[in-house]
């Protein structure tokens, strides 16, 4: 057993307190007593107990009104009666309350025993269940979304202050950010999280697969339906349905959608019955919603209806900070589904990184060290496994020479600084190469 | 009496001695319950003790009831200096069962080294076969050794020694 768990006895007859006090303490628990209800509760306002044990009967407040006001308290302790024979009635009473035991007065010592055992167990069921609890919030918290930026912080704190609510969410965000992992954090952290999260990709489906898809279909609704199917709003019942790409969807979709926002239910296609779901939206895009209902392209009344609350993902170019720790955490969840001992990332390959402007954002990122770690063999992720042409094109470069002494660096390495071959794939004489090298100051990289 | 003394010396590493008084019992019996009241027989257990006794268990063979439990076998205070034990409830005669003087004895010396370990500061120990082992039925108190286990035995070295210092000249 973990922490001493805390008696507290209650009566007020001092033989009887004195009695229990010493037997428990014999036992190793943590004992208090006091001698009348009213003393019990400024006593369980100052701190926690695990265990009450209290008479029936006491002058002023009796047992059954003490255990109802105990009842309030946040962290509420296993309240057990204890009471002579003549008012059983009444303890059984207190039982129907919620108490957790009685026992009647003088206790058989096993009867005792065997009771305060029954209750630390309890005790002990109670605490394991809450701490669990913990455990299985904060994993999805931290699993996936990796950073210490405080632009990272500013949405996960947005994330956790949203979560408890139901409102309808726009995330918003270049393509690659995270949108999808920032829907899960909330729903995770919501008291929806028992329930599934649903993920539809609007973009990816036509409008009649769409309709099918998020409202379902009957037997025979059209060819090929040859089973009735649960639509993702039905499936999303008691959870959370996630629209990825919202700005995507037909008008017709947005009539739609706006419906069942509204009433939430619906009909299945082919259907006539109306169902009803229980679901939270939160939808992503990467694009500006706003200017798309300006120019009549999204409805209006949809947009408001879905843009409760909006959080924006930054771009990892705004959040440079975060690769070095973002690319470890790929390199060992790469290492890991490859059965590869681990591997890390030499400070160059890293500061290479770091300049890059990462327009497919994280997604790119982790592209970059999946494929850095297919093709390096060693077990150091090195400059040359990155894709220097990416580079060229993703950089902030905006002169020709620095261009040019990029690309010339980069066939160089290729070639393990051979001039013959470099030149040649340069379509360049060696004189020139040599010329160039001394131009843009090229070195042999270590 | 011999063995159970000779038995307590090796546990607790004490000079032990053995001393017959008489008390007038009739000033702590409750005849509601038809038993002995040990909280009050423990006081004067206590007035009895000698001042030269490091600890002080006073034996009997009546039943003994403290007011929140039915029985007892015997009881000390943790860290006390006195405590007392009965005879009575450890009878395999009081069970219906035929009569064994060997195991009663077993049974009487055990709680007297189980409280004697309570006035060392010894709590009730989870191990099996420890003599601190919480025992509620005579059948429990059979399960365990006359033994501290490791654990105990090492709290109660301790105590020892922080007692040695202060009280070179007592005894058990």
């Amino acid at each position: 057993m973990g922490e001493k768990i805390s008696i507290l006895i209650v009566d007020d007859e001092e033989s009887v307190r004195d009695s229990l006090y010493n037997w428990f303490i014999d036992d190793g628990y943590i004992v208090e007593c006091a001698e009348n209800a009213k003393k019990a509760l400024t006593m369980l306002e100052a701190r926690n107990f695990d265990i009450i044990l209290s008479d029936f009967k006491m002058p002023g407040m009796d047992g059954m009104e003490f255990h109802r006001r105990v009842k309030t308290f946040v962290k509420e302790p296993i309240f057990i009666i204890m009471t002579a024979f003549a008012s059983v009635d009444s303890a059984v009473q207190a039982l129907k309350n919620g108490a957790f035991d009685y026992i009647t007065k003088p206790f058989d010592p096993d009867d005792l025993s065997h009771l305060i055992r029954n209750a630390a167990m309890q005790v002990a069921l109670k605490n394991e269940n809450e701490n669990l609890k913990i455990k299985i919030s904060t994993l999805v918290d931290v699993e996936d979304l990796i950073g210490e930026s405080e632009a990272l912080k500013k949405v996960l704190k947005e994330v956790e202050s949203v979560a408890q609510s139901n409102s309808s969410v726009i995330i918003t965000g270049e393509s690659g950010t995270g949108k999808e992992l920032i829907a899960r954090a909330i729903h995770s952290n919501s008291p929806r999280k028992f329930f599934p999260m649903i993920s539809v990709h609007c973009g990816a489906l036509s409008e009649s697969l769409l309709e099918s898809e998020l409202f379902g279909h009957e037997k025979g609704a059209f060819t090929g339906a040859s089973f009735n199917r649960k639509g993702r709003f039905e499936m999303a019942d008691g959870g959370t349905i996630f629209l990825d790409e919202i700005a995507t969807i037909s008008p017709k979709m947005q009539v739609e959608l706006l419906r069942v926002l509204e009433s939430k239910t619906f009909v299945r296609v082919g259907g006539n019955k109306e169902i009803s779901s229980d679901f939270r939206v939160i939808c992503a895009t990467n694009r500006e919603l706003k200017s798309m209902v300006e120019k009549g392209t999204f409805r209006e009344d949809l947009f408001y209806r879905l843009n409760v609350v909006n959080i924006k993902v930054p771009p990892l170019r705004e959040r440079v900070e975060d690769i070095p720790l973002l690319a470890n955490y790929f390199i060992k969840k790469y290492c890991a589904s490859m059965s590869r001992d681990l591997i890390s990332i030499e400070p160059a390959a890293l500061q290479h990184l770091e300049k890059l402007e990462f327009p497919g954002n994280v997604r790119e990122l982790e592209n970059m060290i999946e494929r850095a770690i297919v093709i390096g063999s060693g077990k150091v992720i090195k400059l040359k496994d990155l894709p220097m042409g990416k580079e060229a094109i993703s950089s902030s470069i905006e002169s020709l020479d620095e261009l040019k002494k990029k690309h010339i660096g980069m066939i160089l390495n290729k070639y393990n600084w051979n001039i013959s071959r470099a030149a040649k794939a340069l379509n360049i004489d060696r004189a020139t190469l040599y010329a160039k090298i001394k131009k843009f100051d090229l070195k042999v990289e270590k | 009496m011999d063995i159970i003394m000779a038995d307590i010396r090796k546990e607790f590493q004490f000079p032990v001695l053995f001393k017959e008084c008489s008390i007038d019992l009739s000033n702590f019996y409750d005849p509601g319950r038809r038993q002995y009241n040990a909280n009050e027989l423990l006081g004067k257990v206590a007035e009895l003790s000698s001042p030269n006794a490091l600890k002080t268990i006073g034996l009997f063979k009546v039943d003994l009831f403290i007011p929140i439990l039915t029985y007892i076998f015997g009881q000390a205070f943790l860290n006390g200096n006195t405590g007392i034990v009965s005879l009575y409830r450890l009878r395999n005669e009081h069970y219906g069962l035929e009569k064994d003087e060997k195991l009663q004895l077993e049974r009487f010396k055990k709680v007297i080294i189980h409280e004697l370990g309570h006035s060392f500061g010894l709590t009730h120990c989870h191990n099996p076969v420890c003599i601190m082992r919480s025992s509620t039925y005579v059948e429990d108190i059979d399960q365990k050794d006359h033994h501290f286990c490791h654990t105990c035995k090492s709290l109660l070295d301790e105590k020892r020694r922080e007692l040695i210092g202060s009280n070179k000249h007592k005894r058990l």
